[in-house]
């Protein structure tokens, strides 16, 4: 074939990135192709069910499975007498991140000893789901008792300062703020309360596992399939390569997908103990007892100023809890090292350990949290000020970080309030508390600010160009429904110049370039990192085989001076000269051409998490990275009974640039929901005599219905974030944050009540 | 679940006789609530008899005024029929406000008149519960009781009886028929459910091998609510309810009916309340009257004391817009628009 020199006559093709694209998994959700964890057919399946214990803290004295063996389809009644020896967790590290994945340090089925209520003390094996939950049921298990911290209100008194971490320094200090509290004209010192919450994604937690000799398969809803992939290598003594996890669809995760739960490990010492493919669904109650959730807790905030508004004191405490058999420190006072120009800053978080189940991720950990305080004290400082809430924050609006002075890489929140009290009709709010109504409904709005401070994980990711002009992007990452898959189709077509449909991106398998895990709010700006890399340096092979030829219009150019478009590589300086991809491939005789970014070898890999954090934490020392937003809202409250209806919305982010328009709406509005379940229901019920979970269910746990959920309207500011891929900022996390304030501040508004111990129930309004 | 023999009664008869036979049997209607509890191994029954072929699916209108209701009648057939609308607004709108659409359609009027208490102790196996297991012990006193009673407690037991619609079926004075081998018998809704003394266990005057066959409501003339006040806008029991008819004849009260939910063991028929009530001016100060006296006996615990101010402010706002027809404004009266 000869070259061809194509003259573009059409007008240039509209960018995909930006664009409100369907997601490309839809079509096989909505007709139940997609397969999930616990739909992959093996013809030897057995299913498992988990026995729980019902003791905080103890030593099993006695299992009696003989009832449970004589279920007819029972296969067998796995315990810490009879299961398979495992590998203990191995201890937490920042050298392996993969470490960060166990959730408990308990060797499941390995030791005698109960670490919280709930914890599995028997996997019941059987022919089918119904016999191995009836089997389960029939598991006798008698306990020795011992004493158990479960009361998380009562250990108050017994907090420690929380250490410094990765995810967030546990202390911070600039001035004297408490001597500057005492002595401010004007001042607030509050104490909040906000109680623990479980997770409930639609697809509870699955897991298939099924061994063939040292060969291990799981299929699982995973937020981390490489990080598990490796921890289970790392159990069972085999190598990682033996492992394969497939994760293709994950029925929301939120967090609580994010780390190695009992299920997993106890599957697949099922499947080996047996030799059968083996399932493992979790009920809804069994999430309750074994995936953790939100800490609760107890902060104070208090705030000095002068006169005139300015901040000469910002206090901000936390006492959050984990188990003393795992967990995470939450980072609850985060937003307060950023949000405001106070003179004299105090951040101390502190921890109690617990023998409860441990806490996890959930939707901005710590941060959730700790907006509801921070920005219900704020409204209230405002009213003691006697100044518009909105105009206090940007009195107290920083140039750069306050506690350190670091640079913001980006930071539009002026913007977005104007924008936002703007569109939402903020001037019609008459100021005074219960002056507002509509009919006998009293009206209350109120505004809160969304922050959430963004990081990267390293990702390997390879694209391949075929002749024909399509490409295949692969990465192993983890798509829960947030449009992952579709937001780097996107990317990818606009680099390579290629139409949206040709770019198809292979995800949720380990046998793939090792993905980052779907936590942070950082999976796409991750993968964007290497795609765009990856891209570059295929753009770069095309050009080099193009030069090969004498006759190629390319002849002779630098990448620089060529841009991919319309399925080609096109000289910038003349916009006719270039070639398509088929025709530089095809004359090179090349089916396809790949590119890869990251090592999957151990060495590569090694360096790679090297090169991360050298540059993770050179990223931290230089600037202050972090979406954030201004929550609008309107609350109506029945003055006869208090019940507390949302009915308006609107959020504005600033998350750097918008990949897809649709998809970044969908979750934007998804954490907006989940902050209104925060402030007016959602609350996991541990009974302080015991440390039993008594509402594990979805009737008793209430998250927002429908009804509960007004139209939420979101807008975006849209600029891009200079430091970071594409512009962009992770959005998974930031529109969860200050909901809950905003809420609390719009329900004080309406009722002239402050309420700062969620949640906001009606008893707390009469 | 326990393993259970499963049998289909083809007409009355032989259900009442199935029963009467098998000692450790269950009538299964819509499910709604019994496959619940079997699946937690609370309701452990050898034998299920289903009787959704039974011929007792017919809403027909009484001689007298009346509605008679077949107890195989779903919940959201109930709610939609002409006469229940029409003539019984507070019996349709309760039904509405009770669960969800999946299960309404599902469930049947005889198994919402013996639902079991949602009570987190009563489920959960780990748990002491005089109900569940006699003589155990209640974890709910002392425990979690957001949702418990305030009315009509025992040292024994302190749960609620879910359903909404039994609550309008007392305001309303409903009949219960209900058959066995011995033969028919008819027992006023208010003499249904039991309170739970020292037997909580014991939930209605039923004998375990009779049937419901229907419902009979009297004629109601007066304008009618229901009112549901709970933790979410749907799909949450009642932390409150109020079933209310109201007559006001030259500002003065001429008829009340009315009876709340989600306070007691059973529907709470308020009689203090309509005998303050009955003869005195419909103003805000009399309802306020009669509710206080209604609820004077309440006990609180220290998650649910909240109820008794909530039950007198819902008993005064549920009549106060019967009295002044605010009902036209378009709401339900529990913050969803219509």
């Amino acid at each position: 074939m000869s070259t061809t020199t194509t003259e573009t006559k059409s007008p240039p093709r509209e960018r995909a990135v930006g664009r409100g694209i369907d997601r490309v998994d839809g079509p096989e959700k909505t007709t139940g192709k997609a397969r999930f964890a616990a739909e992959f057919p093996y013809p030897d399946l057995a299913y498992a069910a988990l026995v729980h214990a019902t003791v905080a803290r103890g030593r099993i004295t006695g299992i009696d499975v003989k009832a449970a063996e004589a279920v007819t389809g029972v296969l067998s009644v796995l315990t810490h007498l009879n299961a398979p020896v495992l590998k203990p967790a191995p201890a937490r590290s920042m050298l392996d991140l993969s470490t960060m994945v166990s959730a408990t340090s308990v060797n499941y089925l390995n030791t005698d000893e109960v670490h919280w209520d709930g914890q599995p003390v028997a996997v019941v094996v059987a022919e089918s789901l119904e016999a191995a939950q009836r089997g389960a049921g029939l598991v006798e298990v008698t306990y020795q008792e011992f004493p158990a911290v479960v009361d998380f209100a009562a250990e108050e008194a017994n907090a420690k300062p929380q250490p410094n971490s990765m995810l967030g320094a546990g202390s911070a200090k600039k001035g004297d703020a408490e001597a500057a509290l005492a002595v401010a004209p004007v001042s607030v010192d509050l104490r909040f309360t906000t109680p623990p919450h479980n997770h409930n994604a639609i697809e509870p937690h699955a897991t298939t596992a099924v061994w063939d000799g040292d060969r291990l398969t799981v299929h699982e809803g995973s937020q981390a399939i490489s990080w598990m992939r490796k921890h289970l290598a790392y159990r069972f003594g085999i190598p990682e390569r033996n492992v394969r996890m497939t994760s293709p669809y994950v029925g929301g995760g939120f967090g609580g997908k994010g780390s190695v739960w009992p299920g997993t490990i106890l599957t697949a010492l099922a499947a080996r103990a047996t030799g059968r493919a083996v399932r493992m669904m979790l009920t809804r109650e069994g999430v309750y007892r074994t995936v953790g959730g939100r800490t609760p807790s107890i902060q104070r905030v208090a705030l000095g100023a002068g006169q005139d508004g300015r901040l000469t004191a910002l206090i901000q405490t936390s006492v959050t809890r984990t188990g003393k058999v795992g967990g995470n420190s939450e980072s609850v006072a985060e937003a307060a090292r950023h949000l405001y120009d106070a003179e004299n800053i105090l951040i101390q978080q502190n921890l109690v350990e617990m023998d409860l189940l441990p806490n996890t991720f959930m939707r901005a950990p710590g941060v959730a949290i700790g907006t509801f305080a921070l920005e219900a004290a704020i409204d209230e400082l405002a009213g003691e000020l006697g100044v518009d809430p909105i105009e206090l924050r940007m009195r107290n609006e920083p140039a750069r970080s306050p506690l350190d002075g670091k640079r913001f890489a980006h930071r539009m929140l002026r913007e977005a309030y104007a924008l936002g009290a703007e569109r939402f009709g903020w001037a019609e709010r008459t100021p005074e508390p219960g002056s507002m109504r509509d009919g006998r409904w009293l009206v209350g709005m109120g505004v809160a600010t969304a922050y959430h401070s963004s990081v990267q994980f390293t990702a390997n990711v390879t694209v391949r160009l075929s002749a024909d002009g399509t490409v295949v992007v692969r990465c192993g990452f983890q798509e829960m429904g947030m449009g992952g898959a579709t937001v780097q189709a996107q990317i990818a077509a606009d680099e390579l110049g290629v139409p949206f449909e040709a770019v198809r991106v292979e995800y949720g398998d380990s046998d793939l370039p090792t993905g980052p895990m779907a936590g942070g709010s950082a999976q796409t700006a991750s993968i964007a990192a290497s795609l765009l890399s990856a891209c570059e340096k295929l753009k770069g092979s095309v050009l080099a085989l193009a030069r090969r030829s004498g006759d190629s219009p390319l002849r002779g150019q630098r990448l620089a001076a060529v841009e991919a478009r319309d399925g080609g590589l096109y000289r910038r300086d003349r916009p006719g000269a270039g070639e398509s991809y088929e025709a530089i491939l095809s004359r090179a005789g090349r089916p396809s051409v790949e590119a890869a970014i990251g090592s999957e070898s151990g060495l590569g890999a090694l360096a790679g998490q090297v090169r991360f954090m050298a540059k993770f934490i050179n990223d931290q020392r230089r600037w202050v990275k972090a979406a954030s937003g201004a929550q609008f809202c309107e609350v109506r409250v029945d003055p006869d009974t208090g019940e507390v209806r949302v009915s308006r919305w609107l959020g504005v982010f600033d998350v750097g640039r918008v990949i897809n328009a649709k998809t970044a709406a969908s979750q934007l509005r998804g954490g907006i929901v989940m902050g209104i379940g925060m402030a007016l229901s959602e609350e996991t019920l541990v009974d302080p005599r015991n440390g039993r979970v008594m509402n594990p269910g979805l009737g008793d746990y209430h998250i927002p219905v429908h009804a509960d959920v007004p139209p939420i309207d979101i807008l975006y500011l849209d600029e891009p974030d200079p430091t970071m891929p594409l512009g962009l900022i992770g959005i998974g996390e930031v529109s969860i944050t200050g909901v809950a304030g905003a809420i609390a501040n719009a329900v004080h508004h309406a009722t002239g009540k402050r309420v700062r111990d969620l949640p906001i129930t009606l008893d707390k309004l009469l | 679940m326990k393993p259970f023999a499963y049998v289909s009664a083809p007409d009355v008869a032989t259900a009442v006789r199935t029963i009467a036979t098998e000692p450790n049997a269950k009538f299964l209607g819509g499910g709604t609530n019994l496959v619940d509890l079997m699946r937690e191994d609370i309701e452990q029954p050898d034998t299920v008899v289903d009787i959704t072929r039974l011929p007792l699916t017919e809403i027909e209108e009484l001689p007298g005024g009346g509605v008679r209701v077949g107890a195989l009648v779903r919940n959201s057939h109930l709610a939609a029929h002409r006469l229940i609308r029409t003539r019984y607004p507070l019996l349709s709108q309760a039904l509405l406000a009770g669960a969800s659409a999946q299960l309404r359609n599902m469930a049947t009027v005889g198994g919402n008149l013996l639902q079991r208490t949602r009570c987190p102790y009563f489920y959960d196996g780990a748990s002491a519960c005089n109900k569940r297991v006699p003589g155990s012990g209640c974890d709910a006193i002392g425990g979690f009781n957001r949702n418990h009673a305030i009315l009509g407690t025992s040292d024994d037991c302190i749960a609620t009886h879910p359903s909404d619609m039994c609550v309008a079926l007392a305001a309303l004075d409903a009949t219960v028929e209900v058959e066995s081998v011995r033969g028919l018998r008819r027992v006023p809704l208010a003499d249904f459910h039991r309170l739970p003394g020292g037997t909580p266990h014991l939930e209605t005057t039923l004998e375990p091998d009779e049937l419901v066959t229907a419902i009979e409501v009297p004629e109601l003339t007066a304008p009618s609510s229901y009112r549901k006040v709970r933790d979410r806008a749907s799909y949450a029991f009642a932390l409150v309810s109020v079933a209310a008819a109201l007559e006001v004849t030259d500002g003065v009260v001429s008829d009340v009916r009315l009876a709340l939910g989600g306070v007691a063991a059973k529907p709470w028929r308020a009689r203090q309340a309509e005998s303050v009530l009955l003869g005195t001016p419909a103003t805000e100060e009399s309802f306020r009257r009669a509710a206080e006296a209604e609820l004077e006996p309440a006990v609180g615990r220290p998650d649910n004391a909240f109820k008794i101010e909530l039950a007198q402010r819902t008993i005064v706002a549920t009549l106060r817009r019967l009295s002044d027809g605010s009902f036209g404004d378009g709401s339900f009266g529990d913050g969803s628009r219509a």
